[in-house]
């Protein structure tokens, strides 16, 4: 009898769970460099999201109001708390701090731009003010970061409100971080830095420590602007529900919340992907901090960290947040990871670009190395007039057009008048997992993990 | 221009800051006094015009914070941040200081006859200090621009991963914090010296100082520098 070989292929080609290939690049590369990765964007791994959950819209028992006639109102009020002054928006989507260091100023031009024509606000990052961004943006948003880096008091006096980073949700816990490639002559100027090192800001604030030193810090920020603008306190998402509370406490007219899923320009892998909550988890934490301090309406939600679209929007807002700020989505607006720029209306390739950078289109996370293919992270005089602004105003004005446009509708199919009127009620999750996060009952079911002891 | 008296026992702070901020700014005021200020925070924040404010007592936190053109003196001790972010003109404190005295001020001279507590200098970005006594650990962290003069003795990690900050240090340093070292004193590091004591009103003989400031080694990311960050 001819004997056939065993077939053994499926056996001896056998991809390991744990040593996959991603885990072995990460060991080589490691091995390699002695240095762990750094790179751009937020957390790359699947984590339960707002596309887990789904709106009942009205039937029956709801009365739904008609998607062209009826009107829905967007207007959004932020620090309504303690500030004479609190912002007033057109919609509840606003555009998250990000640097100019991290971006160039044609891109921060371009988001005030945007971001005025939408009645909407703005917000500064780590290295300060530019003129370009307080001309543009009608609404400006003043970071008070740990780094401090261009941090003045007359910036603090022409803001419209003042945002105490605590953390982002990409790296809470950590400093930001500016390779010298980005540390430009204008850019190291603003922070003080010798041009061109690799800058490491700090994670601490210089001048306090703690809930009670914030107090007293966010009331000489108060002081300094006679109680006019409103102050934002922003915390990555970890302990959420006792970080809300304590922000609260401080004296916090509006708190930020950013989820795990929220990006940076720079910052260690390890972090990006293993610290911090997805932005689902948090919302709800967050919520019910303010509803057990009974301070639900007075202190004002800000949530932020893969918001995409405008059912994700109408999610956030459903679970109880009065507004989103969105950078991620903003600069993929603008073309981030987009196979061309424009430059005078025509469509011009980036590939050469991302295989530079040992990437494609779609997958690149280099804005650490500031040679964004498409001008958008980036100091480099060449590539940052692949953006020009008024091509990404334009397209930031239609994104975020769009986002509206769906964040009414579905509230119209809910029966709202007004966007700000989406409830809990209105939600239901498609996993167990979204369920027990986010505190809703799984679809066609009145199971809420973990609620009743069940 | 007209000398006032605050009382801080009889108003509110609110009331003397709106002075400071809107009244001071018409020119209308040359002096200000400020009586019983029993430790109370924020005194005299966002300064922006060359108004005196004299506090007769202690203060609390942030007294004379963000500064710009103005004077302010404290006869007794200050609170954590005073000065802190300071852009211009003169804070001085005739008592202590505690943490964080002048914490990223971009300009400006914050004199401090008394010691400092932790962190005095921290993230300085273009500020002086001038302190008469010592000055706890962690000072002069990741100081960016600027020059402190330190006339008793530093704490532990004196100058951790400072920039391009200068230190002059007079009595022991307990430890250097990571990328600082010891320099030599040159001619212009002594008239620097010379000239900083003398806008501080403090007599030493600049000779006695050493000069502390960065090796540069934490620059750029170095994979030999392991663990350094």
């Amino acid at each position: 009898m001819e004997t056939k070989p065993a077939q053994t292929k499926y056996i001896t080609r056998e991809e390991s769970a744990g040593y996959d290939s991603k885990t072995l690049d990460y060991i080589r590369n490691a091995a390699a460099h002695g240095l762990y990765e750094i790179r751009g964007m937020g957390a790359k791994r699947k984590v339960a999201n707002f596309d887990d959950l789904v709106f009942l819209g009205a039937s029956l028992s709801r009365y739904a109001l008609e998607g062209y006639r009826e009107k829905c109102a967007t207007k959004t009020i932020l620090g309504t708390r303690f500030a004479k002054k609190p912002i007033e928006l057109d919609i509840p989507i606003t555009i998250a701090g990000m640097s100019f260091g991290s971006l160039s100023a044609n891109v921060k031009e371009a988001l005030g731009r945007a971001a005025s024509e939408m009645g909407t606000s703005t917000t500064t990052g780590d290295g300060g003010m530019t003129q370009e961004e307080r001309q543009s943006s009608k609404t400006l948003v003043y970071q008070c970061l740990p780094s401090r880096y261009g941090f003045n008091p007359d910036d603090v006096r022409r803001a419209d409100a003042i945002e105490v980073v605590i953390g982002q949700g990409a790296k809470p816990g950590g400093g930001g971080m500016l390779l010298g490639q980005k540390v430009s002559a204008r850019v190291a100027k603003m922070r003080t830095l010798p041009e061109g090192i690799d800058q490491r800001s700090a994670c601490r604030h210089p001048d306090w420590t703690g809930p009670d030193d914030l107090a007293i810090k966010i009331h000489e920020l108060r002081e300094l602007t006679d109680w006019e603008k409103p102050i934002y306190v922003k915390v990555g998402a970890t302990r959420t529900f006792n970080d809300v509370k304590l922000a609260v406490h401080s004296g916090a007219d509006v708190v930020v919340v950013d989820g795990m899923q929220g990006g940076t320009a720079a910052t260690q892998t390890c972090f990006i992907e293993h610290v911090g909550i997805p932005t689902l988890a948090a919302v709800r934490q967050a919520v019910d901090a303010l509803e057990d301090m009974d301070m639900k309406g007075k202190v004002q939600l800000i949530v932020s960290g893969g918001i995409r679209s405008g059912p994700d929007v109408a999610k956030a807002l459903a679970m109880g947040a009065d507004a989103v700020a969105i950078g991620q989505g903003v600069l993929i607006a603008l073309g981030c990871n987009s196979d061309s720029y424009i430059q005078n209306g025509v469509h011009h390739p980036a590939a050469e670009g991302y295989a530079a950078l040992g990437t494609a289109a779609g997958f690149c996370h280099h804005c650490h190395t500031g040679k964004c293919p498409v001008g958008i992270t980036t100091q480099d005089a060449i590539l940052e007039q692949y953006l020009q602004p008024e091509v990404g105003a334009k397209r930031l004005r239609n994104y975020l057009k769009t986002l509206n446009m769906e964040l009414t509708t579905i509230a119209r199919a809910c029966g709202k008048q007004n966007v700000h009127h989406l409830e809990r009620e209105d939600l239901v999750a498609l996993t167990v997992e979204a369920a027990a996060m986010a505190n809703l009952p799984l679809a066609g079911t009145n199971w809420i993990p973990g609620s009743n002891g069940r | 221009m007209e000398n006032l008296t605050f009382d801080l026992a009889k108003s509110p702070l609110r009331e003397l800051n709106q002075l400071l901020h809107k009244e001071a700014r018409n020119g209308k005021l040359g002096k200000v006094t400020v009586l019983n200020p029993d430790g109370a925070h924020n005194i005299a924040v966002g300064l922006d015009c060359p108004v005196e404010v004299d506090v007769q007592g202690h203060a609390g936190y942030y007294v004379g914070g963000m500064n710009k053109t103005a004077t302010v003196t404290i006869t007794g001790s200050a609170g954590t941040g005073v000065g802190e972010n300071m852009m211009s003109g003169k804070v001085h404190v005739k008592g202590f200081a505690s943490n964080g005295a002048g914490a990223s001020a971009h300009g400006g001279l914050l004199v401090i006859d008394g010691d400092a507590g932790l962190r005095c200098g921290i993230s300085l970005k273009g500020g002086d200090i001038v302190v008469g006594g010592s000055v706890g650990s962690f000072s002069a962290f990741m100081a960016q621009a600027g020059r402190m003069v330190i006339c008793g003795d530093a704490g532990d990690a004196l100058g951790d991963s400072i920039y391009e900050a200068v230190l002059y240090v007079r009595g022991n340093i307990k430890t250097l914090g990571s990328d600082a070292q010891i320099e030599p004193m040159s001619q212009a590091d002594l008239d620097t010296v010379a000239d900083l004591l003398a806008q501080a009103g403090i007599k030493h003989d600049p000779k006695e100082f050493k000069r502390i400031a960065s090796k540069r080694e934490l620059y750029h990311w170095n994979v030999d520098a392991n663990q350094e960050y």
